[in-house]
Order: C-alpha cells, then sequence, then structure tokens
C-alpha cells in the first residue's frame, strides 16, 4: 500500500473535515483501526533488543515463512515495559490488538499458533488495547484496567509502542502535523510564545525554567539568525524517557522542534543526540529525509512562506554536555565546558546567535499543547507546574519502565502502587530520583506531590526523571559512592570546586567502603577527617561551583547523610555493610566441614590473616583480615563463605 | 587501502574548514577504525589548521573516543546504576582478571578489547554487557566466564 502524497498533505493541513465513506476507509487503515491480515509488531528498541528482540523477529519471519502466511510484520517502540521485554503485540483483523510479554524466539510459535486459531495464551498475555470500532476478547484486561497503566496518564506515551515509528502516514493519520502545519499558517510567532507561556509548560530537563519565557526572550533578541537546539544526549545512567520517545515516536518530536522553531523565528534547529543511541538516531535520520521528501522540512513549507532545516549532530558523550552553554560549545567544536550565564543563549549562544535549548520530553509536549490548547494542558497537574512527567524506573523495582504521571502524583503513588513496588520478600529502602546529581528520598518522605517548588522546599530535586528503586539488599553508601566516581569522571574540570571536590569526595567514601590496610599512622585519621569534612566540603561546592554539575554533585552525599546517617556510621565505626553489599567490607569465614587444608587460601592471602596447618581446617583471623574475598575465590572446595 | 589513502577519503567529506567539522570528523575516524590513531590526528589538524594539542584535546575530553585499536571481540559492559547495582562492577573485574584488561585496552593478542558504557538503556535487564553485536542480558559472573570461554573458542577454530 502506498499512500497518496497529496491526500497525507491535504489530510496534516485539516483540509478533510468531512472525510467520504471511501476515504474514512483508508484513513482507518492507515492508523490500524483496521487491519486485512493479521499485524505482529515487535518491540525493536534496545531494551527490546538486549532482551533477544531480534531473535524473536527471525523466528517469526521463519514461521510465517515455513507457513507461507499473510502476515504484516513491523516494527514499533516499546510501550514502557522495559522488564518485561520483548514485547510482542498481535492484531488479528477485526479484533482489538493483543500485548504479550517476555517472547522469546523459542515462545514464538505457540505463541503464534494460538493467536491465529483465536486461543490466547495466558502465561505471556499484558492485555488488549481498548480501541473503537475493533472487537474485543472475551476475558482478557484492558491495558488500561492493568495498574501499571490504569494509575498513569499517558499523554506523550501515547503512541508509543503503538504505531510503527518509521510511518509518516500512520503518525499523520492520528492526526500528527496538523499543530504544526496550521500554526504557521494562522499564527504569528509571539501567538505561539504566548500560547506556551499559558500553558504553563516548564522544561523537564531537571531545572523547570518556564518553556514559553525562554522562548520570548530569544525571539524579542534582534538577530537574522536564531537556532533551536533539541537536548538529546540523555546521559544520566538509568534515564531513558527521551530514548524511549525517539525511538517509539519520532515524528513527535520532529513536530515538536518544528513549532520551537517557528515560534522563536529560526529556521535552523539541530538535535545534539548521544551517539550510543543508534536505533534512535536511525530512526530520527529517517524520519527527517521522510519529511523533506513531503515538503514539510526546507524551503517554503507548503507555500507558506516559512523555511526549516533540521539538522542531527551526534553528541561524542559527555555527562556535563546536558548543560546548554556546555552542550553549544561541543556543538562549535570545542570541548564540552559550561560557560557562566549570563548572556545567557537566549541572547547569545550557538555561534553567538540566540539560542533556545529544550529537551526531547519538553519538546515532545508542543504538538499536543498546540493540538488540544493551553487549558487542556493546564487542567493536568498542579497549577504553577503543569502536565505530566515521565519517569524512568530501575533498580529493584518489580517493573522497571517508563512511567508517565501529571505533575503533582507521589513517588510513592509511582512506586508502590504502579510499579508495584520492590520484588517479593524485599523492603523498599530508598529510591534515588535524578541520576548523579540527583538526591536520595527516604520511604517516609514519598508521599510528597512531585512538582519543582514542593521538592526544593524539603531539598530535593526532580531531576531529569530517572528513578533508581533500592531494596533491603542495596547499600546507600556504596550507591552514592558510585554516583560520586561518575561525576568525577564526567566533571568538565574547568572550575575547581568541582573538579576538585568530586575527587576528594570519592576518595573519602571510598576509605568507608574499604577497611584500612591497617590501624597505624594516617588511615584511620584519615577516614574520620574525610568524613567530618563531607559536609563542609558538600556546602563548598554547592556554593561555589560554575554550573549545574558541580552545584548539585554533592546531593547524593548531603541526602543520604540527612536521611540514612546510621548507614554511614554502621560502615565507620562497625566496619559492616549490613546489606553485604560493599565488598571490601565482608567478614569471612571457612567453614570446618568443608575444609580439607589444601593451604591455597593461606598462601594466596595477602595480609598473611589465614592461618593453619595443611590437611586441618584453616582459620581467619579477622584483626589481619582486608576483606578482599581472594580466599573465597581460589577456595575448591566451596569452604569459604562470608556473612 | 592503506591507512593515510582512507583517512584522506575521509578528510575529503568535510571540505569545510571549520572548527565545528572537528568533533563530526573525530566521529568519522572512529567508526571507520574503531579507534583514533596518531596519524588521524596529525592529518587532522593539519586539514582544520589546528595545532595536533587541539584535537587529542579535544579527542581525550569525550567518552566516544578511544585511542587503542579494538580486538576481534570488543566487550561493552554496561556500568549504569541499575547495572552497578546488579552487579557490573564484579563482572568488570572478572573480565580484568581474566582477560588483563581496562577500560579502553585490548589484549596483547588482539582478540578482546573492553569499553565501559554509562548507560546502555536497557535497564530492565541489568546487569547487560555485549560483545560486538550480539547482547547478553542479566548477565552472571559463570555465564560470564564461559562467554569469554566460547568466543575464544571460536577464534581458534
Amino acid at each position: 500500500m502506498h499512500p497518496d502524497k497529496e491526500f497525507l498533505l491535504k489530510l496534516a493541513q485539516g483540509f478533510i473535515p468531512e472525510p467520504s465513506d471511501e476515504e474514512l476507509k483508508y484513513l482507518a487503515l492507515l492508523n490500524r483501526e483496521r487491519v486485512t491480515r493479521p499485524l505482529v509488531m515487535v518491540n525493536s528498541s534496545i531494551s527490546g533488543v538486549v532482551a533477544g528482540a531480534r531473535e524473536t523477529w527471525a523466528a517469526i519471519e521463519s514461521y510465517v515463512a515455513e507457513r507461507s502466511l499473510d502476515i504484516e510484520l513491523c516494527e514499533s517502540g516499546s510501550i514502557g515495559l522495559s522488564s518485561e521485554e520483548p514485547v510482542v503485540s498481535v492484531q488479528m483483523p477485526g479484533k482489538t490488538r493483543l500485548f504479550f510479554s517476555k517472547v522469546k524466539a523459542e515462545n514464538v510459535h505457540s505463541l503464534l499458533d494460538d493467536v491465529i486459531h483465536h486461543v490466547i495464551p495466558e502465561q505471556m498475555l499484558i492485555g488488549q488495547l481498548r480501541r473503537e470500532g475493533q472487537e474485543a476478547w472475551p476475558d482478557v484486561p484492558f491495558l488500561d484496567e492493568i495498574p501499571f497503566f490504569s494509575l498513569q496518564s499517558r499523554v506523550l506515551l501515547e503512541d508509543c509502542g503503538i504505531i510503527d515509528p518509521f510511518s509518516f502516514p500512520e503518525y499523520v493519520a492520528r492526526g500528527g502535523y496538523r499543530a504544526f502545519l496550521q500554526t504557521i499558517r494562522s499564527q504569528t510567532f509571539s501567538e505561539v510564545c504566548d500560547l506556551v507561556i499559558r500553558s504553563g509548560l516548564r522544561g523537564r530537563s531537571g531545572g523547570g525554567f518556564p518553556t514559553g519565557e525562554k522562548w520570548k526572550s530569544a525571539f524579542e533578541t534582534a538577530s537574522d539568525q536564531k537556532y533551536v537546539i533539541c537536548n538529546a544526549e540523555e546521559s544520566d545512567p538509568g534515564a531513558f524517557m527521551d530514548r524511549t520517545l525517539m525511538e517509539g515516536n519520532p515524528y513527535q518530536l520532529l513536530e515538536g522542534i518544528s513549532i520551537a522553531a517557528y515560534a522563536i523565528g529560526s529556521n535552523r534547529a539541530y538535535i545534539y543526540i548521544r551517539s550510543e543511541y543508534k536505533d534512535a538516531i536511525e530512526r530520527i535520520t529517517r524520519a527527517i529525509t521522510e519529511l523533506r521528501s513531503m515538503g514539510l522540512l526546507g524551503d517554503n513549507i507548503l507555500d507558506s512562506g516559512y523555511n526549516l532545516q533540521i539538522s542531527l549532530r551526534k553528541g561524542p558523550g559527555a555527562f556535563v554536555c546536558g548543560e546548554e552553554t556546555a552542550l553549544i560549545a561541543s556543538l562549535e567544536g570545542r570541548r564540552g565546558m559550561p560557560a557562566s550565564k549570563p548572556p545567557y543563549p537566549t541572547q547569545s549562544g550557538y555561534l553567538g546567535q540566540p539560542t533556545v535549548v529544550n529537551n526531547v520530553e519538553t519538546l515532545a509536549n508542543l504538538p499536543l499543547i498546540l493540538k488540544k490548547g493551553a487549558d487542556w494542558f493546564r487542567g493536568i497537574g498542579l497549577p504553577g507546574c503543569t502536565g505530566t512527567k515521565i519517569f524512568s524506573i530501575s533498580g529493584r523495582a518489580r517493573i522497571s519502565g517508563l512511567v508517565e504521571v501529571p505533575m503533582g502524583t507521589s513517588f510513592g503513588t509511582i512506586v508502590n502502587e504502579i510499579i508495584g513496588g520492590v520484588n517479593k520478600g524485599r523492603t523498599l529502602k530508598a529510591i534515588h530520583v535524578g541520576g548523579p546529581t540527583g538526591c536520595m528520598i527516604p520511604p517516609h518522605m514519598m508521599d510528597i506531590p512531585v512538582a519543582y517548588e514542593n521538592l526544593k522546599e524539603v531539598g530535593l530535586v526532580m531531576g531529569s526523571g530517572g528513578v533508581l528503586v533500592m531494596d533491603d539488599k542495596t547499600c546507600v553508601v556504596n550507591t552514592v559512592r558510585y554516583f560520586m566516581e561518575y561525576v568525577d569522571r564526567q566533571s568538565c574540570g574547568k572550575c575547581i570546586p568541582c573538579r576538585e571536590g568530586t575527587r576528594r569526595m570519592a576518595e573519602i567514601l571510598g576509605g568507608i567502603t574499604r577497611k584500612p590496610a591497617d590501624d597505624e599512622g594516617q588511615t584511620t585519621l584519615e577516614r574520620f577527617k574525610g568524613v567530618m569534612q563531607l559536609e563542609h566540603l558538600a556546602a563548598v561546592m554547592k556554593d561555589t561551583s560554575l554550573c549545574g554539575l558541580g552545584q548539585n554533585a554533592p546531593s547524593p552525599v548531603v541526602s543520604t547523610l540527612k536521611y540514612f546517617r546510621k548507614e554511614y556510621e554502621e560502615h565507620i565505626f562497625d566496619r559492616k555493610c549490613t546489606s553485604n553489599t560493599c565488598s571490601e567490607l565482608r567478614t569471612w569465614y571457612i567453614d570446618v566441614d568443608m575444609c580439607t587444608g589444601c593451604s591455597i587460601c593461606a598462601k594466596r592471602c595477602p595480609a598473611e590473616a589465614i592461618i593453619g596447618t595443611p590437611t586441618h581446617p584453616y582459620f581467619i583471623v579477622q584483626e589481619k583480615c582486608i576483606g578482599c574475598g581472594i580466599c573465597y575465590e581460589v577456595c575448591k572446595f566451596t569452604a569459604v563463605y562470608y556473612k | 587501502m592503506t591507512e593515510t589513502a582512507r583517512i584522506n577519503e575521509i578528510l575529503e567529506r568535510f571540505p569545510q574548514i571549520k572548527r565545528n567539522a572537528l568533533i563530526p570528523l573525530l566521529q568519522a575516524i572512529q567508526d571507520e577504525f574503531g579507534y583514533i590513531s596518531e596519524t588521524a590526528i596529525g592529518r587532522i589538524g593539519d586539514h582544520l589548521s589546528l595545532p595536533t594539542s587541539k584535537v587529542f584535546g579535544l579527542a581525550t575530553f569525550y567518552n566516544q573516543f578511544s585511542f587503542a585499536s579494538r580486538g576481534q571481540y570488543h566487550i561493552t559492559i554496561c556500568n549504569g546504576s541499575s547495572c552497578h547495582m546488579g552487579g557490573s562492577g564484579e563482572l568488570l573485574s572478572e573480565i580484568t582478571k581474566m582477560l588483563e584488561i581496562t577500560d579502553g585496552e585490548c589484549t596483547r593478542d588482539r582478540l578482546f578489547s573492553l569499553e565501559v558504557q554509562s548507560c546502555i538503556g536497557a535497564c530492565g535487564q541489568s546487569p547487560v554487557m555485549a560483545v560486538n553485536d550480539k547482547y547478553y542480558a542479566g548477565v552472571e559472573i559463570k555465564e560470564l566466564r564461559a562467554i569469554i570461554k566460547k568466543y575464544r573458542k571460536d577464534a581458534s577454530g
């Protein structure tokens, strides 16, 4: 089926207010309300591929080829259930679409056999997608009835995992591009800025700066060349919402960028994307090519007199490039180091011209705001903090994945109700919000409605939306040390408080999570001195660092010292890690029944802490043990264990 | 084709002598060779009229660029927060012990090279590792040993 270009453009411009029966039929085919042959969709984004989606795809292909079936096989993005991958959905003609989880290559055979014969394989089933005009499967829950989906309000993610990300016709048939095309025909630049100010949209990358105000400032700066940069760097470990949006619905982002560019009167936009995001890069590149061939990018877009070019730039990878001035430096071909503000990028940014930098999630909101109106957007969330926010949940959660909730929803609801808490038999210890420069929130603080100001009041941050769930088998100090080592590596080195402060903090935390090699000399003293200085060091870094990275770098330490002080004290005074995560603090024992007295552990022990006579069980002298665990690795009789 | 010829071919794709071509150029070299050699840095400097120190200074700033050639099997380990919690640190030290390489290095027989990534983005399947294009989810130490053994065997035929 080759969709008619003219028809699509008419549709996108809203020139078909009352479609004829034939056109309606065609539309239903395009937006897959109706399929003429079974449709099988496999999530081919990275979370799926890691879980084995490529093998699943190959298995489906060979299944179809063997039986010479007439089936449409198609790639999709992720519906947000990362821990349930590979997710496969099947739509039989006339019926609603069914979603299945953990469809490995070996399950393909039985799954397709069942579904084609209208039987439902219960053990893999997630649910069915509610859609008008389609007959529902009996006794199958709708997706919006399952707790994971029912408590969310999926506005941005609505089409992710449902549509074919490569298909422009499908995006248009679902109402896409109308917002942009109507805007460039009927609204002035400043009207769009005002509309976005009225909607209350704020930047989703952490700072929460009002998007419309930013645009207005760039719009009002006189210059003949202005730039829009989409920040798709997303280098926080544990954050994957921007990636999922790009992989699942690239046209939505491109429409958003187009709207932003129009609003500030710019005709040049860049997408600065992390070079590791290969799938997202491929999808965006293909989408840009498609838009060019449709005449929706380029000179004089559909005779409106408006020109726009969007190009993709691969970011070579640096955490600090999430900061807008550093990102601009990187685009200009320099080291990604932040500059002091003012001047703000909206006055003097890329190549000295007014530049607006917005992140993916912010921009993806725009088509929806323009389509449904500022008042609709204001109706979601809290006054002063409108709209939804996507959180990416990872760590020890029962379900890892993407959760989109209205602003003002508490972390308690997200963690306990939507993702169902932690795994069975474990208890929730804390959640870490906002990546390496975020903060740790104990369970009793999780009832605060999530909004920029509410969290700030109690000294917490929202960050970009990564949520790391921690259970009782994880160690707070160890996690903080991990983040501090990460920030230490990623600090650009321009300002001293950040460069030296993060290094010192990582060293101090490293000292706490290790046993001192001996009690003599400086080591013990250094441990105590370091800990006493942590808080002071944190305050200095916060006050004197140049950019957000350095200012927020100590916040994991500050928040954990406040809420998990006991755990620090255990590590320092008792030299004990209750969760046994800090491997160098483990206490090792030798099982007398298992030990054969081969003496290999005693020979390899670097601290000479193992004593005994050959052929008799050996013994570890705890006072000498430095906890390196070599005895455990060399023992052939599994006689060494830790408590 | 010799290395210099291949480098020249890439340089021809960037006729504009502008500073903002530097990163795309380095990326093209990295994609072609898998690493950035001293020769390449010198040639890029000549092409863009930049001192070698500036080119090298920029390249070392970013995580994407590596300066050692890749092995036949390029191991990528995710060290994101979720994978760290799942035990990626132990996997790393196991690899270092088995192959005697750390991040950005290659074994002397050019068989294995190691790269640590900050987050692959598949946090639901932690810990994640990849060998060339093949991903492994939920890897444990035992499995890791078997994987490396398997590739060793493949290489020796």
